[in-house]
């Protein structure tokens, strides 16, 4: 178990290292560089400028530069955003709103999609069934946009019951968090249904079921944690949604996050803030997937991990 | 007790009625009728193809294109004479919905095919060869799938945009006039379909031919001499053509997703050219004045992905009963 823990976080660090470097590569060897852009400085303006940030060095010590200097915790300075100021500074500060709606969609997500899930297997051919099959197929394929201004208008504009901009009070949260957490929520749900109705068909149910516990207990206790598992494994790429559509809801609500930063940066073309939210928002993703590697081992130790942790 | 004359023998109609009763059925007979029964799916089929007919044929039956700009008819409701009204420029909605239909259809078909050549490739070379081969292309696969996708999409944009404008200002080519049309996120979408998207593809078929490769006729083919080559070609693919059409399919509706999310931030299709999201991220200015101009787009687009997913869904228990759950 300890030899696969360390196995694993290195693999994840190799790949951190990966990220970094090819986003470091393919923003300083792709022409047109930072400065390009603007209204074409002259040359020693350019030259200054590019001496400044040390640009004007070999990529590669530039590479190695940044590698050491992320390590202690250094993004680099912004160049246009917020001139000069720190990107791990501006991370900090934005990423906190981020995070409390992207936790709040997670914990909806969950919490509605894995009772959703185990109601239609439990109530299996049924009406009920069949109408949460019709609601989890549409949430699927909406794009969060869509619900997030559709909700916009109907909620903020037609009826005026909640707040449209920015995060006033907790009525804000509202409509960014559930459209977030729309998408993910139905998938969660279809994936809860399908896990939970192969187990309802293996003999322990049977037995409980002869034994007379009541059908609620053997779906919420004695089921739940078996079909669990395939819902665990969706928590790394669940993560990787939710700080995604960060994007999109923090734009359309007008969140002050880091997500609409980000967005932000990339129209503005500032590369250090890019570059240090790229490698940051990739770091929490690659932290998410190790932990739901690791503890999927605790939930279920009939899965082997030193072969490759895949039960493909 | 049976006497002599019990038997009779059969006469050529009654031969004819039992052969009638085994009468072979195809795969793809048979998959089509399981289609046919499946009333969503059927529905699915029609909606696609209004959809299709709309984007396609549609913008001959218009007076506008997508770029034309009618001065003194801005901001018009929906009426008559534009059923969609027109946009703070003057452009008629109806055809740049249209054109915005197309293009989401296209990019979703285009990316499907690149996932399908590259993970078909790739899956079925490794499975085939197995041992050393397979560990080290696997590895590169589960690199790959720990990649965040989004972020190195919306990155490769981001770093292309300059360099791609750069290349279509200078070459005045036909390739480099036709992508500049297209934009430089469009591209960056297709190439990180290349380099991402098709690892879903490539498990799957590796899957299947690991399955398949140990049965018989593979080992009779080898017996007879035929090579690597052929015997994937010839012999694996078209038994896993099921799982393939099924799996490219499945992601149409997938890479629409990602375009509209993509040009709903502005990364996506450059303009003067639309997408169903650029369109609604166009409307966001005016949404509370303008609602239609949003909510016409998304309708459409969720109607598109929402049809291509519930065809694809009646298309994998067709083609491949197994899986039915």
């Amino acid at each position: 178990m300890t030899r696969y823990v360390v196995q694993r976080v290195a693999q994840a660090l190799i790949v951190l290292l990966l990220i970094t470097s090819a986003t470091f590569l393919l923003m300083n060897l792709v022409p047109g560089g930072p400065f390009l852009s603007e209204k074409a400085p002259s040359e020693q303006v350019l030259a200054a400028l590019n001496e400044k940030y040390g640009l004007d060095q070999p990529v590669l010590v530039q590479l190695k530069n940044y590698v050491v200097n992320l390590v202690q915790g250094d993004l680099g300075v912004s160049y246009k955003m917020q001139k000069n100021r720190q990107v791990i500074d501006i991370i900090m500060e934005m990423f906190p709103i981020s995070a409390k709606i992207g936790a709040i969609s997670l914990l909806l997500a969950l919490v509605v999609g894995i009772p959703m899930g185990c109601v239609a297997a439990y109530n299996r051919g049924t009406r009920i069934d069949s109408s949460l099959r019709v609601l989890t197929t549409l949430g699927i394929s909406v794009p969060g946009f869509v619900v997030a201004t559709v909700l916009l208008i109907l909620f903020g504009s037609i009826w005026h019951l909640l707040p449209t901009v920015g995060l006033t009070s907790w009525k804000s949260y509202i409509m960014p968090c559930f459209s977030n957490a729309f998408y993910p929520m139905c998938y969660i749900g279809r994936l809860a249904r399908s896990s939970m109705l192969d187990v309802i068909n293996q003999e322990y149910i049977r037995t409980a079921r002869a034994k007379g516990v009541a059908p609620i207990t053997i779906v919420f206790k004695h089921a739940l944690r078996n079909a669990f598992i395939p819902v665990l494994t969706y928590l790394g790429p669940l993560t990787a949604y939710i700080l995604t559509g960060g994007f999109v809801v923090e734009s359309v609500f007008n969140i002050p996050g880091l997500g609409r930063y980000f967005v932000q940066s990339i129209s503005n073309r500032d590369y250090p803030i890019i570059m240090g939210t790229t490698i940051f928002l990739a770091a929490l993703i690659i932290c998410m997937n190790l932990i739901v590697d690791i503890l999927y081992r605790y939930v279920d130790p009939r899965i082997d991990l030193s072969k490759g942790g895949n039960k493909e | 007790m049976i006497m002599r004359d019990s038997f009779e023998p059969a006469s050529r109609e009654e031969k004819e009625s039992h052969f009638e009763l085994v009468k072979g059925v195809s795969y793809w007979q048979d998959a089509w009728r399981r289609l046919k029964r499946n009333k969503v799916a059927m529905i699915s089929i029609y909606i696609i193809a209004f959809i299709f007919v709309f984007a396609f044929i549609g913008p001959m039956f218009s007076d506008y294109d997508y770029t034309t700009q009618l001065r003194g008819q801005e901001n018009i409701a929906p009426s008559w004479g534009f059923p969609f009204g027109t946009d703070n420029l003057g452009r008629d909605l109806l055809v740049r919905t249209m054109y915005g239909a197309r293009v989401s259809l296209i990019v979703g078909v285009c990316a499907s095919l690149i996932v399908l050549v590259i993970g078909t490739v790739y899956g079925s070379v490794s499975g085939y060869f197995g041992g050393r081969v397979d560990d080290v292309m696997m590895r590169v696969v589960e690199l790959i799938y720990s990649l965040p996708d989004i972020l190195v999409v919306l990155l490769l944009s981001a770093v292309l945009r300059t360099p791609l404008q750069i290349w279509f200002n200078s070459s005045g080519g036909f390739i480099a006039g036709k992508l500049s049309v297209v934009g430089p996120g469009l591209i960056s979408i297709f190439i990180a379909f290349g380099l991402l998207y098709w690892v879903g593809m490539a498990r799957i078929i590796r899957g299947q031919v690991l399955m398949l490769k140990e049965q018989e006729y593979v080992v009779a083919a080898k017996a007879l001499g035929a090579g690597s080559k052929r015997i994937i070609v010839k012999h694996l693919w078209p038994n896993c053509i099921g799982q393939i059409i099924v799996t490219t399919c499945m992601q149409i509706p997938s890479a629409i997703f990602l375009e509209s999310f993509l040009s709903f931030l502005g990364v996506g299709v450059s303009a003067p050219l639309t997408s169903l999201g650029s369109m609604s991220a166009d409307a966001l200015g005016g949404m509370y004045t303008y609602s239609y101009r949003l909510i016409i787009p998304a309708i459409i687009l969720s109607l598109m992905i929402l049809s291509l997913n519930l065809f694809g869904d009646g298309l994998r228990d067709a083609l491949d009963p197994r899986l039915k759950k």
